[in-house]
């Protein structure tokens, strides 16, 4: 008897749990397979099919070799460095195809192929920003949320193996969601592309998610929930209402790949940029400056600057942030009160964003001289600069009549680029930097002189890019308007494509220099992951980094 | 501080619930009215739902990714109505699930295109855009002219648009594939009973010059080419009360 309930207590419930739940899965990949009315759908059945088979496997080879105990007096960190290398690996992924198009763009004659449609700019277009966005962002939240709830409540992650099924359904999520763009399969909708199947797929995932975060923050051993927690949960429930809303969708079949949104015109338009524009202020906003809150006052060692401003920033840009989506509409075919309140809210939002920024660079005050030392620091600095720039530039360009010159053209993606590019990439980039010497018990990253080159390289890069999209998106905008004196129309539309060559070539090199210096990132992990520093000696990995940085870089000097 | 946000700080469920509350607001407010404001859609005349050829185009222009580059909404301003013509309504895109008005222009606007250009044009511009437009960056899709439109499951497909609240009729959904056909062969048999259940403007004729087989290419030159042609705005007078948003 006392055996058995041992054995009982020893077979670990979340396992079996994922087992069951990929048994259900396998079941009806299945007959998905079997049914399917169209090939793309076949595929992504036998792509699940694949997936829950290995999963299968390989907890029950797990369970057989004893594996998976849970030992709550550590960190779960195995899942944190697994989402190091999907970061790593997504990053080259999407932007390597973000240069792919930009090619496409300056030299349409040599990288396209008229019988290879799944080449296309079109298809290629939703590859390389949901993988920027969200293979590599969302790659990045996943394991910094996951680390830094750990350390901020003092627990191990909730769950069991659920952070680790969070961590291999999203990338599912992506490799389901990437195929079909290549294969077509898309709902028409940006940012959210990925069809009604997938997308579920992505709410079970995403539901598991939040209940893994809130498990944790309930298991603390501290009594506040730090600020850095409020930001990821607030991404976490706000991306999960955005998802489900405007995914709302009528499929054509149980077993086929194409569905048709559930609203039409004005009001899915209203919707999806409703959607859109939150995916910017939760996904690559809220989310990121939950890492500015953990990782730089951890790396300069300094107390975020004020408790008050984050209380108040952080209310003001959740409650502001989701007003704004209108501004994607103006003059458009929906009522202009919309708009203009999508205008004035977007004005608004200028202050809670640089409250954050504030916040953040204020936290450096008696230690601004570790951007001299610590190129890291000047990575995360640079990133908030660009943040309080992007978040600038964005309300300006929310007010209608900038809007009327700027809306269709290259500026929004220059806009766009200095925002991901410099914000969301590079506070990322400075997190890794942070994340590898700790997860992997090193004194430091191998090599200090190739972050400089990574930071110098991709912040040349970066402003190549918006350079040159301000001068081809203004340009372009400024040709559409133009009148002859005779009052004729001043140009044909394809002049202003004609008139952007140049600027397409520069911006191309701009994103091959920002993919340089990701490729040195990565060069620069291996090398300190493969242990060529010294190993860490004392284990209290959390108070050495600060210190630690700036004697090795004055001793450099 | 006239508010404890310590016990925000203590409380996750608490949290949870604040931030649920203050994220609903905006979207409710700006959102639900657009279902109940009767003015949010102009009356106009003309409006049909997709035929079952040109809805098959629509999917197609949805498949390739062309919204990513062709806006399909034209803003009232002088030169963009000089360019593309009457600027849109909100009615022309009422049965568009989902809608397609872009939001960058890589290429022209193309709200408006249906019948500004031959089916031959298209037809040569799609195979290679730059032996028309020297200077397009388009991508080519010759690939549109040799593969054979799969459109074995259109009747489910306006099935499902039914659901979502388009209108088709029970025989539009049960004649979805005879209709197609039919749309796609100027000498078809069932063209008459097709113009019926879709009004007499619509085209019906063979998009692609190659009569035998229906092709990508039809679907998507017929698609095309009703764009923006189905309001009648010699009955439209955006000046009248109930048009003013």
């Amino acid at each position: 008897m006392s055996t058995n309930v041992q054995k009982t207590s020893d077979t670990p419930a979340d396992v079996v749990a994922v087992i069951a739940f990929s048994a259900v899965g396998l079941i009806w990949a299945l007959f998905a397979s079997a049914f399917a009315d169209d090939a793309p759908f076949r595929v992504h059945a036998y792509i699940f099919l694949g997936a829950f088979a290995l999963a299968i496997a390989g907890l029950v080879m797990g369970l057989a070799n004893g594996k998976f105990r849970n030992r709550q007096d550590r960190y779960a960190d195995d899942v944190v460095k697994a989402g190091v290398y999907a970061s790593l690996f997504w990053g080259v992924v999407g932007m390597l195809v973000g240069v792919v198009i930009a090619c496409q763009l300056a030299w349409p004659s040599l990288f396209y192929f008229p019988q290879a449609g799944w080449l296309n700019f079109g298809r290629l277009r939703p590859v390389h920003t949901s993988g920027v966005v969200f293979a590599f962002g969302g790659n990045v939240l996943l394991m910094t949320s996951f680390y830094v709830v750990q350390r901020t409540c003092r627990a191990r992650l909730w769950g069991g193996i659920a952070s680790w099924f969070v961590f291999w359904g999203y990338n599912l999520f992506i490799v389901i969601a990437a195929s079909g763009y290549v294969m077509g399969i898309t709902q028409g909708r940006e940012y959210a592309e990925p069809e009604w199947y997938t997308d579920l797929w992505l709410t079970i995932v995403w539901v598991t998610y939040l209940l893994v975060f809130l498990g944790t923050i309930w298991k603390r051993k501290e009594p506040h929930i730090y600020v850095a927690n409020w930001f990821y949960l607030a991404f976490i429930v706000t991306i999960a209402v955005l998802h489900i809303t405007n995914n709302l969708a009528i499929p054509v079949g149980p077993f086929s790949s194409k569905s048709y949104s559930l609203f039409s015109g004005v009001q899915d338009a209203l919707t999806q940029w409703w959607y859109g524009h939150n995916a910017v202020g939760f996904f690559l906003t809220a989310a990121f400056l939950a890492i500015m809150y953990y990782f730089v006052p951890k790396r300069v060692n300094r107390p975020i600057f004020s408790y008050r401003l984050s209380i108040v920033h952080f209310w003001a840009l959740i409650f502001i942030y989701i007003w704004a989506g209108p501004h994607h509409l103006h003059y458009t075919a929906l009522p202009q009160w919309a708009q203009t309140l999508g205008m004035t809210f977007s004005i608004m939002l200028w202050m809670p964003s640089w409250g954050g920024m504030i916040n953040g660079l204020m936290t450096l005050s008696g230690a601004w001289d570790k951007l001299r030392t610590d190129p890291v620091v000047r990575m995360l600095v640079a990133s908030l600069a660009f943040y309080g720039m992007a978040t600038f530039e964005g309300p300006v360009m929310s007010i209608r009549e900038v809007n009327a010159l700027s809306h269709y053209t290259d500026w929004t993606i220059g806009h766009v680029h200095s925002g991901a590019l410099g914000w969301v990439g590079f506070i990322s980039f400075g997190a890794i930097y942070c994340l590898v010497p700790w997860l992997w018990k090193k004194k430091e990253m191998y090599s200090n002189t190739l972050i400089e080159w990574h930071f110098w390289v991709a912040t040349t890069g970066i402003l190549l890019y918006i350079t040159s999209m301000w001068v081809s998106g203004i340009g372009e905008g400024l040709m559409w308007r133009a009148y002859t004196p005779q009052g004729f129309l001043a140009h044909t539309f394809v002049e202003s494509v004609a008139a952007k060559h140049v600027e397409y070539v520069v911006r191309m090199l701009g994103g091959l220099m920002y993919l340089s210096g990701v490729l040195i990132m990565i060069y620069n992990v291996w090398r300190t992951i493969r242990g060529d520093v010294p190993a860490e000696t004392k284990v209290t990995a959390l108070s050495y980094p600060a210190n630690a940085t700036v004697a090795d870089a004055t001793a450099a000097e | 501080m006239w508010f404890n946000h310590g016990k925000l700080e203590r409380h996750s469920l608490l949290l949870l619930i604040g931030i649920i509350l203050v994220i609903s607001i905006g979207g409710l407010v700006e959102i639900a009215p657009l279902f109940f404001i009767e003015n949010t859609i102009e009356k106009v005349e003309g409006m049909r739902p997709y035929t079952p050829l040109e809805l098959e185009g629509r999917d197609i222009y949805i498949r390739e990714g062309c919204y990513l580059c062709h806006s399909q909404m034209i803003r009232p301003l002088k030169d963009e109505v000089e360019r593309y013509g009457h600027y849109s309504l909100a009615a022309e895109s009422m049965y568009d699930h989902p809608f397609q008005w872009g939001s960058k222009r890589l290429g022209p606007d193309l709200a408006r295109v249906g019948g500004k250009y031959s089916d031959s044009w298209h037809r040569d511009h799609l195979i290679n855009p730059r032996s028309v437009v020297p200077e397009s960056i388009m991508p080519p899709y010759a690939f549109f002219a040799n593969r054979p439109l799969d459109y074995h499951n259109v009747a489910d497909k306006l099935k499902a648009l039914r659901t979502a609240g388009v209108p088709y009729t029970d025989a539009m959904i049960t004649n979805a594939k005879t209709d197609l056909e039919a749309q796609a062969d100027p000498f078809s048999s069932d063209g008459p009973k097709f113009k019926k259940r879709y009004g007499d403007k619509v085209l019906q004729r063979d998009f692609d010059g190659n009569p035998d087989k229906i092709t990508e290419m039809d679907a998507l030159i017929a698609y095309l080419q009703m764009l923006g042609t189905l309001v009648d705005f010699s009955k439209y007078h955006p000046e009248s009360g109930e048009n003013n948003r």
